[in-house]
């Protein structure tokens, strides 16, 4: 197959990028999208040109590294889908595709098309765990947790950190990410007694990284690779009011980053 | 000699023994020592967090972007445990056998043990954390069976286990980070060890953003770097997975042990392009229901449907009775290997053999399947674009996994004081052959209980390292180790640039893919003395051509993946010349390790006498072959006997 690509180059973080255009053929359809990639960067190379960046890793869809936003949607046309596991034989013959980085004010592109996601691990060390110290823990089975809600906690632990849901967003919100830890643990008895705390560390630390509030988009749940409901939105906000409705006094101070 | 330091006492006794002797340091004494830990998946994540809550100073390196991307992320099947809650005759001693046998007696008896004691704890710990694991009707866990046992011991969350264990560990390093007992570093890849008076003291760092080379120094180094099956260029491990850490750690004075111990997969998705990255792994725990068969008669080239029962060869049942599908990975491969050798392969290349579920899905039904392994079939589609629940999948085997590693004593210290090894990247529990459900055992166990514990006792013989003391001696030593670095990234910078092109004429990759295939051909899933010899000559060629030839563009000053991949592959293929080594000298074949010379109708021929024990082998200068030192390994409690799945 052959394909039209125009593709996101920007040199370092200061740098202005613009996009660029480029062909590659003898394209088999069983390939990935980025091994189309990577047949462009052998090919780049051998030209003596500087390979495009990009993030990946296992090339399975759960490492959550790879962060492509294709033909104007994070992880491309397939939904339910990274982009490691999007193959070319769902794209047209000579199709023109556009490449570029997840786009939002507190992901700050690196180079090409690999941004800065590190704000998502300072919102989980505000609270996304339960607080234990090794060798505490009871038996296992002395917990009993119902199929059923092991199973919803598990949909909500799914999730890949790869931040297609704040790329997807029009306002950059980071809500669904946070609705899918605040859920896991929520749901089950583990997270109960740092319940109400948690949910107030995770939003105060997501809203000081600077992303969006939700407004009903629903695009990041469209673009989740993992489908994680957009259901968890309207539990995260509920997770939130009872903590202030119950008279939990909220975090101390606000953990301030990069300050 | 090499002593492991394995404790006196009953084998049942020993890990106790071992904690009843440790040194320990007070509470208050703990925040003065600091430790370097490389890596965040499941051993370094665990450690790192267990030894901040105990009250060390941590330091903590990934090349990720996040700890979470680590490659324990990927791990699918399960963890397992010595719980025996299905009362089917599970224990602790069973485990340690199972573990033992599987890994065909190429491992130390005492680590084994204590890994199967632990199992459980590990269990405790990450349902306590909140991890997901899946539960039975009543609430309480379920299990599995894996490869190699006859019992279901193996806790899972559906097929994203490693995940699920991951983010429970990431979560715990997360705490330690917000509580500021972690300094944790991502970006930034580990290219040196500093030595000084004969103990690890530190690292030379490389920020992949900046270019930046950093020395940070402490009083113990912990490497948790994982395994080095990517050298195949085309395996089930991440793009990113490489040897550098410890194969530097290496050229440092660490005993690499038993390099040639490698795992071949049995069930990977085949290759079905040239330009394909990486082979998918389908977990093991799909051989709980599917059976895997080939046409009786070869070059049959009919639909899987249309062939007959009777006219279908279920090999690994037919051979291995007693384990049928779930006979251990190593045998199971080979197994593999051998009917598509005899040209029953299936597939367009014929390299593939069926894994069908036709015969439980009529049993149990399709939900019930779905409910198993809906994420694997789901997978399997998107790749092959093929329906797993109509036809049967294809698989191959595909490397998976290295047993071999840094040599480790039973503190899991190195040979080089202060050096300690964890999770994948040490040698030290799964023998010749891991069985399956087991790398997250051993990781997790390595990081949040063992490790954590032993250290102590070498801080508590060692004055901590002090910013504004005398320390300008090992600053300065640390310096020009940075300074070592640098240059060799320069010198990978300018390969080819003094030609008539300005520039080299092979990509990284390439060369990549010409290592694979060297070592896939003679150092794969079975090996002979001619086939290494010629691939030892091969080596040494690839390796002239990649520093005269390699591809390196752009600056060092700032991100650079293209530089990042080219220093990883010329570690490769240095390290594959010590594998090669390693399993020319093994004159057996054991687990793994099949040397064609070396077997019994058609299975692998051990050979007690002359090689039950650990090969560690020591770094003597470039253009030196290493040297090979030996520790016996001795079965008190085990009889070593042939091992056997029939």
């Amino acid at each position: 197959m052959e394909f039209l690509l125009r593709i996101w180059r920007q040199q370092n973080s200061d740098a202005t990028g613009s996009l660029q255009r480029y062909s590659i053929d003898q394209v088999s359809p069983d390939m990935s999208f980025l091994e189309m990639l990577d047949n462009l960067n052998e090919k780049l190379i051998r030209q003596g040109e500087l390979p495009v960046a990009f993030d990946m890793d296992c090339r399975e869809g759960i490492c959550g590294a790879c962060s492509l936003v294709i033909n104007g949607e994070p992880h491309g046309p397939m939904g339910a889908t990274t982009t490691c596991q999007l193959y070319m034989r769902h794209f047209k013959e000579r199709e023109e595709i556009t490449i570029e980085p997840w786009r939002a004010g507190p992901f700050k592109v690196i180079q090409d098309l690999v941004v800065d996601r590190t704000s998502f691990d300072r919102i989980l060390q505000a609270g996304g765990y339960v607080s234990l110290h090794t060798g505490e823990a009871p038996d296992a089975n002395a917990l009993l947790i119902s199929k059923e809600i092991a199973g919803r906690a598990f949909e909500a632990a799914n999730c890949i950190g790869c931040a297609a849901c704040v790329a997807a967003c029009p306002n950059a919100s980071a809500m669904l990410f946070v609705a899918a830890k605040v859920t896991h643990l929520a749901l089950l008895p583990q997270g109960q007694p740092e319940r109400e705390h948690r949910v107030v560390k995770m939003v105060e630390a997501m809203d000081a990284e600077g992303f969006g509030n939700c407004s009903n988009h629903y695009k990041c749940a469209d673009a989740c690779p993992k489908e994680i409901p957009i259901s968890l939105i309207a539990r995260l906000n509920r997770e939130f009011l009872g903590s202030a409705l119950l008279g939990r006094e909220f975090a101390e101070q606000p953990h301030r980053f990069g300050a | 000699m090499i002593d492991a330091k394995v404790p006196k006492g009953k084998l049942s006794e020993k890990w106790d023994n071992c904690l009843d002797g440790l040194k320990l340091i007070s509470p208050n004494n703990k925040r003065k020592y600091k430790v370097i830990v490389v890596g965040t998946g499941l051993a370094g994540a665990s450690a790192s967090a267990t030894m901040a809550e105990l009250g060390y100073q941590v330091e903590s390196f990934s090349f990720h972007d996040s700890p979470r991307r680590a490659h324990s992320v990927a791990a699918q099947g399960g963890i397992n445990a010595a719980k025996n809650y299905r009362g089917d005759g599970d224990s602790i001693h069973r485990l340690f056998y199972d573990t033992i046998k599987g890994g065909d007696f190429r491992s130390r008896e005492a680590n084994v043990f204590r890994l199967a004691q632990i199992s459980n704890n590990i269990i405790d710990q990450c349902v306590a954390q909140g991890v997901p694991f899946a539960r039975e009707y009543g609430g309480l866990l379920d299990n599995r069976s894996f490869g190699g046992a006859l019992v279901s011991r193996t806790f899972y969350s559906r097929g994203q286990t490693g995940q699920q264990l991951l983010l429970g560990a990431y979560g715990a390093l997360n705490r330690q980070i917000y509580a500021g007992k972690i300094d944790h570093h991502s970006r930034s890849e580990m290219l040196d060890i500093v030595v000084d008076d004969g103990r690890a003291k530190g690292i030379v760092v490389r920020n992949l953003i900046t270019g930046e080379m950093t020395t940070h120094l402490a009083d113990a180094v912990v490497l948790a770097t994982g395994g080095y099956s990517n050298l195949f260029y085309l395996s089930t491990n991440a793009a990113g997975c490489n040897v550098t850490a410890t194969y530097r750690a290496y050229k440092r004075g660490a005993s690499f042990a038993n390099p040639c111990y490698t795992q071949i997969h049995p069930t990977c998705i085949p290759m079905n392009h040239k330009g394909q990255s990486k082979l998918t792994l389908m977990s093991e725990s799909l051989r709980n229901h599917g059976r895997i068969w080939v046409p009786q008669q070869a070059d049959d080239k009919r639909a899987p449907e249309q062939i007959p029962e009777v006219e279908r060869d279920y090999f690994l049942e037919r051979k291995y009775p007693a384990y049928g599908n779930l006979s251990p990975r190593d045998i199971s491969s080979r197994a593999v290997k051998q009917v598509c050798d005899e040209g029953r392969g299936v597939g367009e290349l014929g390299q593939s053999v069926y894994l069908d579920f036709g015969e439980a899905i009529e049993r149990l039904g399709m939900e019930s399947i779905k409910e198993y392994y809906g994420n694997l079939f789901d997978m399997y589609e998107h790749i092959t674009d093929e329906n797993p629940y109509q036809t049967p999948m294809r698989i191959y085997p595909a490397a998976h996994y290295t047993m071999g590693g840094l040599w480790v004593d039973y503190n899991l210290m190195s040979n080089l004081p202060g050096l300690f090894v964890i999770g994948e990247a040490n040698f030290s529990d799964h023998g010749a052959n891991r069985l399956g459900a087991s790398a997250l055992m051993q990781g997790l166990a390595d990081g949040y209980f063992i490790l954590p514990q032993t250290i102590g006792d070498y801080l508590a013989g060692a004055t901590p390292y002090d910013e504004s003391a005398n320390s300008s001696d090992i600053k300065a030593s640390a310096e020009a180790l940075a300074k070592e670095s640098s240059e060799r990234i320069e010198r990978l910078l300018s390969i080819g640039k003094s030609s008539s092109s300005g520039q080299g004429s092979r990509s990284v990759r390439s060369l990549h893919q010409s290592l694979g295939e060297i070592m896939w051909n003679h150092c794969g899933m079975t090996r002979n003395s001619e086939g290494l010899t010629t691939a030892l000559d091969q080596l040494s060629s690839l390796k002239e051509e990649f520093w005269k030839t390699a591809l390196v563009h752009g600056e060092s000053g700032n991100l650079n993946q293209n530089l990042e991949q080219a220093g990883r592959v010329a570690d490769f293929i240095d390290f594959s010349q010590l594998m090669c080594r390693d399993a020319l000298a093994r004159e057996e074949s054991c687990g793994g390790h099949f040397r064609e010379e070396h077997q019994e109708q058609g299975e692998a021929a051990r050979d007690d006498k002359n090689f039950s024990h650990v090969a560690a082998w020591q770094y003597q200068g470039e253009g030196n072959p290493p040297t090979l030192e030996q520790e016996p390994l001795k079965f008190d409690e085990l009889k070593a006997v042939k091992r056997s799945y029939q």
